[in-house]
């Protein structure tokens, strides 16, 4: 179970401080898939780079913290300090561009081989992640090319095989098919969910297709402008969003068989940075694991509810 | 009816490999469409990467060549054997809007020089009028000439620049505008305000846009035509309404039960599943 405490997490530009991740209260359970979704810049990406543990400069945490709730392979316990040691082995990431993400000039083998802290016979680790690559679909050839002869889907089957090869508990998929195309995305979700039963562990899945976050996902987090506006099981989500602007997310994007016009669902609060649109929101549980964002005029209700 | 589109017998050969060992791609392989209209439409075509969409994209705005066959664009024969119009006529008629904006306009050099150089050199104008038509076209697509003036490529949003490049196609006044993967590089939040920008371009301006995708939400919101590819060929093609609620080929029907939608699952998401 990962726990976000207040967190805050700002980029320091010059001498302007921009809170990206505004006071995010937060319980991720085990085993599940949980979605995020939200414009750019509502902050999704800044939240799963904190979670990942990637703080850099100009982006820090200045308030909160995050209990992992995870053991290292070390025996002890996971936190923002120590959580390079363990990215792959503990908790690892999927990025959005696998095309950039993998080393161009050598071939995929090598790619395995490359890991930190991998098993000093280099011949254990290729025959391992030979069979495992073929688990995911790829073909044996694939571990002796080079990154630009595979494919757009097959880099990606790459990416989430290194990703997944330690079977760790955490792994954080950052839109993990926006660059591919609709028969391929199908591939590598179903996939994605396989792979999250078979190991048992939570993945979190950035996305902005709100139809990839009905298929794959247990759980659904709405952000906007920094913080989170609703947070629940996926079925309830959809089946009865509560926030104004959950219902926009899912009704903005066209469906074939329905002819209405449809909106945009950009807003000039979250490209723009303007976090003024409401003072402190308040998550308020309004059925049983399905919490919304409600301002803090209506705090009588369940101030601080526990999330 | 004018002939909006019309591809007869449209194929293009990659030769790949060496001298002995060189194979052949049909990028294009024979195809046939032709969309006939009183009034401008937008025509989609859809299909997974390397089906040859862009191909087809690039016959078309004469950046490729076709090995055989000839393709025509509002009753002029724009590419293949008995291509008649001039470089600067054929601008006129038929412009591109690029997949990546921050691509297809270099970081040097500030936006609005690509405006002011199509309005002057493709359609003719002298400095005055380009800069009045720069202002109109940029005014066309929600966006104010004073904002962008002297800008660089790095001081826009994806959305913004990708709306610089629907106002660039439009000043030479173009019959056709071909949109490559047009929202495909920006913000998928942002997306809908070009896709609503193309219909009411069609609707208000009279364009025809050809565009090209892989996402059949889009195609079916906007388009009238649709045509699906798969491997060099159309497999299917029609209006878009009809091909897309009663799909005849498996392909299509493939790329349709792709698509992830808010109604049914592909596999089902137990709650149980939470611990």
């Amino acid at each position: 179970m990962i726990r976000l405490n207040d967190l805050k997490v700002s980029y320091r530009i010059g001498n302007r401080v921009i809170d990206a991740v505004d006071g995010v209260n937060l319980t991720i359970p085990d085993n599940c898939i949980v979605g995020i979704a939200g414009e750019s810049g509502s902050g999704k990406s800044t939240l799963m780079k904190a979670i990942y543990g990637d703080i850099q400069q100009p982006m820090y945490l200045s308030r909160g913290s995050i209990d992992y709730g995870l053991k290292g392979t070390d025996g002890k316990p996971v936190t923002t300090a120590n959580i390079g040691k363990e990215w792959f082995k503990t908790v690892s990431y999927i990025p959005q561009s696998s095309m950039n993400s993998l080393n161009p000039v050598i071939r995929i083998r090598e790619q395995f081989i490359d890991f930190p802290g991998t098993d000093s016979n280099k011949k254990r680790v290729l025959e391992r992640a030979r069979q495992y690559i073929g688990k995911l679909g790829l073909p044996p050839e694939a571990m002796d090319s080079y990154p630009h002869q595979l494919s757009g889907g097959m880099r990606q089957r790459v990416m989430i095989a290194l990703a997944t090869f330690f079977q760790p508990e955490l792994i954080i998929a950052d839109e993990p098919t926006t660059a591919l195309d609709v028969v391929v995305q199908k591939e590598i979700l179903m996939l994605l969910m396989e792979l999250q039963e078979q190991m048992g562990n939570t993945i979190l899945v950035v996305s902005h297709d709100m139809g990839v976050h009905y298929q794959v996902t247990h759980k659904m987090l709405i952000m906007y402008a920094g913080r989170v506006v609703e947070y629940g099981d996926t079925e309830s989500v959809f089946a009865d969003p509560q926030h104004a602007y959950t219902r926009m997310l899912i009704d903005s994007l066209p469906t074939i068989g329905d002819d209405s016009m449809r909106g945009v669902m950009a807003s000039a609060a979250g490209a723009s940075g303007d976090r003024a649109y409401d003072a402190q929101p308040v998550l308020v549980e309004v059925k049983p694991n399905h919490f919304v964002a409600q301002s803090t005029a209506a705090k009588t209700l369940v101030a601080g509810a526990t999330l | 009816m004018t002939v909006i589109l019309k591809t007869e017998g449209l194929n293009k050969v990659y030769r790949l490999g060496g001298f002995a060992q060189s194979r052949q791609i049909h990028a294009l392989n024979d195809v046939n469409i032709t969309v006939e209209s009183d009034k401008p439409v937008v025509i989609a075509i859809v299909g997974e990467s390397g089906s040859g969409k862009t191909t087809l994209a690039k016959t078309l705005l004469r950046l490729e060549t076709p090995t055989s066959g000839r393709a025509i664009v509002y009753d002029k024969v724009v590419a293949g054997s008995g291509a008649t119009p001039s470089r600067k006529d054929f601008l006129g008629l038929v412009q591109p809007i690029f997949q990546n904006p921050f691509e297809a306009f270099s970081r040097y050099r500030p936006v609005d020089a690509y405006l002011n150089e199509t309005a002057r050199r493709v359609a003719g104008m002298d400095n005055d009028q380009a800069e009045v038509a720069v202002a109109e076209a940029l005014t066309s697509v929600g966006l104010n000439y004073g904002d962008i003036r002297g800008k660089y490529t790095g001081q826009f949003s994806g959305g913004e620049l990708q709306r610089i490049s629907v106002a660039r196609a439009l000043i030479p006044q173009p019959k056709l505008i071909v949109a490559d993967e047009p929202v495909s590089m920006i913000d998928a939040s942002r997306r809908m305000i070009i896709i609503n920008l193309f219909k009411k371009l069609r609707d208000e301006a009279g364009r025809s846009f050809l565009y090209i995708t892989h996402d059949l939400a889009t195609a079916y919101y906007i388009s009238d035509f649709v045509a699906v590819m798969n491997k060099g060929q159309v497999v299917e093609f029609g209006p878009a309404r009809q091909v897309m609620s009663d799909p005849q080929h498996a392909y299509t029907r493939l790329l349709l039960d792709s698509i992830p939608t808010i109604r049914h699952r592909w596999r089902p998401r137990a709650a149980a599943a939470l611990g």
